[in-house]
Parts: C-alpha cells; structure tokens; sequence
C-alpha cells in the first residue's frame, strides 16, 4: 500500500500561514463525543499534543493516527496528553477511533468548519480540510515546537518525543 | 518569536539506533559492504510480501549483505504482531531466531497462539519454556525496545528499511532495493 501511495504523497503542498512558534496556543472547545467536549485550558500545566490530520478514514491518517496509540504510553511518560483534530463530526470520530483503537480523544472541528484548524495555521483551504501537522504545547499554553508534513505522508512520532523530551529537560533545568 | 514553521531536521531519515553486534539479529558478516535493517511486523501483509525479496538479496551474487531484523508491531491494527513478535525472541532465547522469523513470515497471518506453539514445536524448540515465555511476556520489553528505536529513528509503518543508516523511501521489490543496496556498496568502497 505504501508503494500505491507514492504518487498521492508526491501532491504539492499548499503555501499556508502558520502559528508562529512561542506564540500562545489558541483556546478553543470541541466536541469529542455527541455530549462531551474538550478545550485546551483542560490541559493547562501539562504538555499537549495536538495532531491535526485530513480526515478519518483515508490510510495515511490511518496509519498516523495508529502510530501514535502506539507511542502513546510514551507521550504520557512525559506527562503530556494528545488530541487528534480533524474536521469530520463526532460520529465519524467514534466510528474511527473504534475501529483503529484509539483511546486518545479524536476532536471535531467540524462547526463552524475547519474553524480551530484555521487559528493554529493548519487548514487546507482548497481541500477544506485540516493540514497533517503537529503541535507541542508547553505548560503555559505556549508553541513549543511544530511540524507541518506533506499531506500524504505519516510524519512519523520521533519529532513529538523530542520535543516532550527537549521540554521535560527544559523543565528540570528550572526547577 | 520564530515565524513559519519548525522543520524537523537531524535524526528524521537516519537509524538512531546503531546495530548492536550484541544485541541485534543479525545475519551475514559483520565487514560485509552494506547494512540492511529492516522494521517489521509479522502480520503486515507488505512485510509478508518483502521477506523473500530480502532472502533472494542475502543469496544473490552482489555485495555482501548485514541484514538486522528489528520489531515494528502495529499492536492496534494488527493484534497478532506482538505475540508473533515475542515468539521470534522466545525461539532467539533458544538459539532459532532466524528459522522462526521465516516460519512467521512464510506462514503469516496463521499467527494464533496454537499456531505458535505448533511453529516452536516443528522447530525443535523446548515447548515448555517457550510457551511460559510467551504466557509470561519475558520478551515483551524487548519487542517494546524494537518498537522505539524505530519511533525515534522516523519509522512510521512497515517495513521500513535502512540502509547503512539512511532511510530507504522508495518501493521494496527486488529490482529497486538491490540498486539501492549496490549504490550504497559503492559508495562506502569509495569511502574505503
């Protein structure tokens, strides 16, 4: 399958404007199931991760989004948690995360579309899609570091568990 | 502030982990041209398709190969992997890594636990311990330790192959990764 996805992979990227690193992390609220939501001040004093990909379903996302449930005990190690965004609804959401076993939370930037996605920088305006990129957040709600991938190509965990990493050491130093 | 975005670079692409003589599974010799490492998962069905391609380079009259087997099991999607994963290491703690690796792959996805102790039993392997190893997840952490390696050296699915250490993004049929393991072999000749 790899091999089949070579030639989707090799689609340009679009040129977009991206959330400056050191910049704080926009607030926002979404819906993770029908009757929950979640924000990202729930996670203030803690690391978060946030991986915005295109859509449930399609087997990039699908293999990204496996990888990290597999790296997710380590992503906890570091006290940090991990949300994935992408614009389709809450039924999507729990159909995916189901099926792929995912435990961490699948958020809906499904209302108004796309609307949280467009703050961090990370929406694909000509697909109407989130951008596959990745966030780390320190403590204080600020951009620690940023990743924006080739729409069709899984990043991969190793720059998120540098990141954590580089943070936790950062933290040691100044306690 | 920074503007735009981090691009991650250093390790992305490149083994982090080098081959550990004492620890890896190794096949050919230890001065041979190039180092092929493999990240696997026995119930990949594109693993399953790269294992004989793998065995006809060992064999072919090229360069000579070090091959190094590593563990990649994408539990959530393939929840057969990491047992299969863990009875490759109980047959290694019996000496018969190698034979269970091609067992696994020739028979793979038959990965069930009766599948398993069936496999250890053709081989000769002492069933008993064995089956406590897998029962007891002995070697589990090292499947785990595999796994990581891999995270950290960019591995993002299987199989993914280095060679001498660089990341090899193309296909992994026969033709395309002999070309690329002779390129390599010329390059390090040249750097000899």
């Amino acid at each position: 399958m790899r091999g089949d996805l070579k030639v989707w992979c090799s689609r340009p990227m679009t040129t977009q404007q991206a959330l400056p690193i050191g910049a704080h992390a926009p607030d926002f609220s979404l819906p993770s199931t029908p009757d929950q939501k979640v924000a990202l001040s729930d996670f203030r004093g803690q690391p978060l991760v946030l991986a915005f990909y295109p859509a449930d379903w399609s087997p990039v996302c699908g293999d990204e989004m496996v990888l990290f449930q597999e790296v997710f005990p380590e992503i906890r190690r570091y006290n940090a948690e991990l949300l994935g965004i992408s614009v389709d609804g809450v039924w999507s959401h729990l159909a995916f995360a189901k099926d792929r076993k995912l435990t961490y939370p699948l958020l809906a930037d499904f209302e108004p579309k796309g609307e949280v996605s467009r703050a961090y920088g990370a929406y694909r305006e000509a697909e109407g899609t989130s951008a596959r990129a990745l966030f780390v957040i320190d403590r204080g709600g600020v951009v620690d570091w940023s990743y924006l991938s080739p729409v069709g190509v899984n990043p991969g965990a190793d720059g998120v568990l540098r990141a954590l990493e580089s943070l936790s050491q950062r933290a040691k130093v100044m306690a | 502030m920074t503007t735009g975005w981090t691009h991650y670079e250093g390790a992305s692409g490149v083994l982090t982990e080098p081959v550990d003589e004492t620890r890896d599974h190794i096949m050919g010799p230890s001065d041979a041209a190039v180092t092929l490492v493999e990240y696997g998962d026995y119930q990949c069905p594109f693993c399953v398709q790269a294992h004989p391609v793998v065995a006809a380079l060992l064999k072919a009259d090229g360069p000579p190969i070090r091959y190094v087997f590593r563990h990649f099991p994408l539990t959530t999607v393939h929840p057969l992997a990491e047992p299969a994963a863990e009875a490759a290491e109980a047959a290694a703690a019996q000496d018969r890594f190698w034979p269970m690796h091609d067992v696994l792959f020739s028979n793979s996805p038959a990965l069930e636990g009766e599948d398993l102790r069936r496999y250890a039993r053709a081989l000769g392997l002492d069933e008993r311990k064995f089956v406590r190893d897998l029962v007891e997840r002995v070697h589990a952490p090292r499947v785990r330790a595999d796994f990581l390696t891999g995270v950290r050296s960019g591995v993002s699915g299987t199989p993914t192959f280095f060679i001498d250490g660089v990341r090899h993004d193309g296909a992994f049929d026969y033709p395309v990764l002999r070309a690329a393991v002779e390129a390599a072999a010329r390059s390090s000749a040249g750097r000899r």
